[in-house]
């Protein structure tokens, strides 16, 4: 474990426990709505057969009750949460009834995210969230005043930068640089070349009136095509609005992450929490040299990178992102007779190693080649099957803390065998010359 | 055999000494075989047996034969479990026809856990798992002597709290 903080101990008296933003209330007021809701959809029938027996009076009466109870549970809730940053931790106690006191340590930091979804934005709110590995979602701060989020931010990764206590409110917020901007017309030709979004709009157009035509039941057309609709909307509109005006930064304390059109979400990745980095080309934009870049880090759901860039640009980033990391230019095939393995496909097959990453490629179409520093390797696998074995090919799997495996397939058995020795030993070495998880200390 | 004092001076030699698995495990696997493939042999040679005529009887067989060749595949997956622990990594190897093996360096091991279910502990066996934070990580040492298998959860969480490292 890590040396205790000077006066992380002894800090406790002084500890001042905090509430949530006064508007969070109406946000829980929600809960009793949706649960009504919820039976509306889950139930249609009965809910209609109800909704023609009340009448205006019962409505009142029903809203009487139930607006007050939704204001009480909202407040209670908010009442009842608190949230206090101590010398390593930081600290949520929540629950009226059943009682919940989450201590996340601060150094095992892996994100902060401070998002802003659109209603959130209208009353200057917004949600802060700390990923650790095993955080769960009740853990977010939501809601704080929009100042106090990042008050709050620029504290915790003070402290988990490893700031003593009593400077870390005074130091602010580090200075970010710009690496990148996504401009909205690159976002849209990305958008308008990516297969999926017409494959999902062309199911969604197509599958409802052929449905139609074969069933003619309302119930059924509409069952399907609001669920394709929705997938549709989600692939085109929805990721045009999420990756919208995405721009990733470097600071001190990591990597920023801005994007969103209605909903903000700013992130922040302190240095070396990234275990593995995948550019992704799909097929359509290569001939303009375009690629995605996502990543993983553990606890933390988001996993883009860079929506859209060229690859130059997107390999500056990823420079910055694992540091003294160059991306392999052309990994190496399996050999010609795991053809035999994998008919076509295998050409799309490729591994590089350098001294800083694992580096394996697959997909033909979609070349997806994924980078693990060795650093971040915790377990390797060698994997032969029998059909494998007859043509001495087998299978290496690198396992990584995001709970990601990359694996290189098809190679040579026995050189399989010299990698997986090899890689075992660079990611115990590679561990040496890592940054520690205090960053600044 | 002695692993303990290779620990300081690294690997002994260039190959490491691998560790099958004591017999007890294939021993409790075979009389398992044997006790299902009774049961299923009763009920293939009784029930045709009965009700279409002692000639279908035969069909009792069929289990057996079976069971004859699982004998030899538990005798081969047994055989084929070896491991190892080096300086600084432990490695596992198993499989006949899918053949594995996994390298675990001490360092990355967040958790060792013995488990030994009630027939385990009839005949005498425990396992070692080991967990990193990793989900696919499966270093798993099945079927061990108790003894043994403390024996490797000291020795990997002694190792393992040396060579810490985090995510």
């Amino acid at each position: 474990m890590t040396a205790p903080v000077p006066g992380g101990v002894p800090d406790r008296p002084p500890v001042a426990e905090r509430r949530l933003h006064p508007v969070t209330p109406f946000r829980r007021a929600w809960a009793p709505v949706a649960v009504l809701a919820g039976w509306a959809v889950h139930d249609p029938n009965a809910a209609q057969e109800q909704l023609t027996r009340l009448t205006g009076t019962m409505l009142l009466i029903g809203l009487s009750v139930l607006v007050p109870a939704a204001g009480l549970y909202g407040f209670l809730s908010w009442w009842f949460t608190h949230f206090a940053v101590t010398g390593g931790e930081l600290r949520i106690r929540t629950g009226l009834l059943f009682r919940r006191t989450a201590h996340i340590r601060l150094e095992r930091i892996q994100a902060v995210d401070v998002t802003r979804p659109l209603l959130a934005r209208v009353a200057g709110v917004a949600k802060l969230r700390i990923d650790v590995v095993g955080a769960a979602k009740k853990d977010e701060l939501a809601f704080l005043g929009e100042r106090e989020a990042r008050a709050l931010r620029a504290e915790l990764l003070a402290r988990a930068a490893g700031f003593a206590p009593e400077t870390a409110r005074e130091v602010g917020e580090a200075p970010a640089r710009e690496l990148l901007h996504v401009p909205p017309r690159a976002l849209v030709l990305s958008l308008l070349l990516t297969g999926a979004t017409w494959g999902s709009l062309a199911a969604a157009l197509v599958v409802p009136p052929l449905l139609w035509f074969a069933t003619h039941s309302v119930w059924t057309v509409l069952a399907t095509a609001l669920p394709l609709l929705g997938a549709a909307g989600a692939s085109s509109a929805g990721r045009f609005v999420t990756e919208y005006d995405w721009s990733v930064g470097e600071s001190p304390d990591g990597l920023r992450i801005d994007h969103g059109l209605l909903d903000r979400a700013h992130e922040t990745v302190p240095p070396g929490r990234v275990q593995t980095v995948r550019i992704v080309e799909p097929l359509l934009w290569r001939r303009l040299g375009w690629v995605r870049v996502e990543l993983d880090v553990a606890g933390s759901d988001n996993s883009v990178l860079v929506p859209v860039a060229p690859r130059a640009v997107a390999e500056s980033v990823i420079a910055r992102v694992l540091p003294g990391v160059t991306v392999p230019a052309s990994p190496a095939r399996p050999p010609r007779r795991a053809r035999w393995c994998v008919p076509v496909w295998w050409r799309g097959h490729g591994l590089a190693v350098t001294d800083a990453v694992f580096a394996a490629r697959h997909g033909l179409l979609r070349r997806r080649l994924s980078l693990v520093p060795h650093a971040k390797v915790q377990s390797v696998r060698l994997t032969q099957g029998p059909w494998g074995r007859l043509w001495r090919l087998a299978d290496v799997h690198v396992d990584t803390g995001a709970g990601r495996t990359v694996t290189a397939r098809l190679r040579d058995a026995d050189e399989a065998a010299r990698l997986l020795r090899a890689q075992a030993e660079r990611s115990r070495t590679g561990r040496r010359d890592a940054r520690p998880d205090r960053w600044m200390a | 055999m002695e692993t303990g004092s290779p620990a300081e001076t690294g690997v002994t030699g260039d190959e490491p000494v691998w560790r099958g698995l004591p017999p007890g495990l294939l021993r409790m696997r075979r009389l398992l075989l044997v006790v299902w493939t009774g049961v299923l042999a009763l009920a293939a040679g009784l029930l045709p047996g009965l009700l279409a005529g002692p000639a279908w009887g035969a069909f009792a067989l069929l289990p057996l034969a079976l069971a004859a060749w699982f004998w030899r595949l538990l005798g081969r997956n047994w055989r084929s479990w070896r491991y190892t622990e080096r300086a600084d990594d432990l490695l596992i190897r198993r499989g006949v026809l899918w053949r594995e093996e996994t390298v675990v360096p001490y360092g990355r091991m967040q958790l060792v856990e013995v488990t030994s279910g009630p027939l385990e502990r009839y005949f005498g066996l425990a396992s070692v798992q080991l967990h990193t934070a990793a989900a696919a990580t499966d270093a798993v040492v099945p079927g061990l002597d108790p003894a043994e298998a403390e024996r490797l959860r000291d020795r990997l969480t002694e190792l393992g709290e040396a060579r810490s490292a985090g995510l």
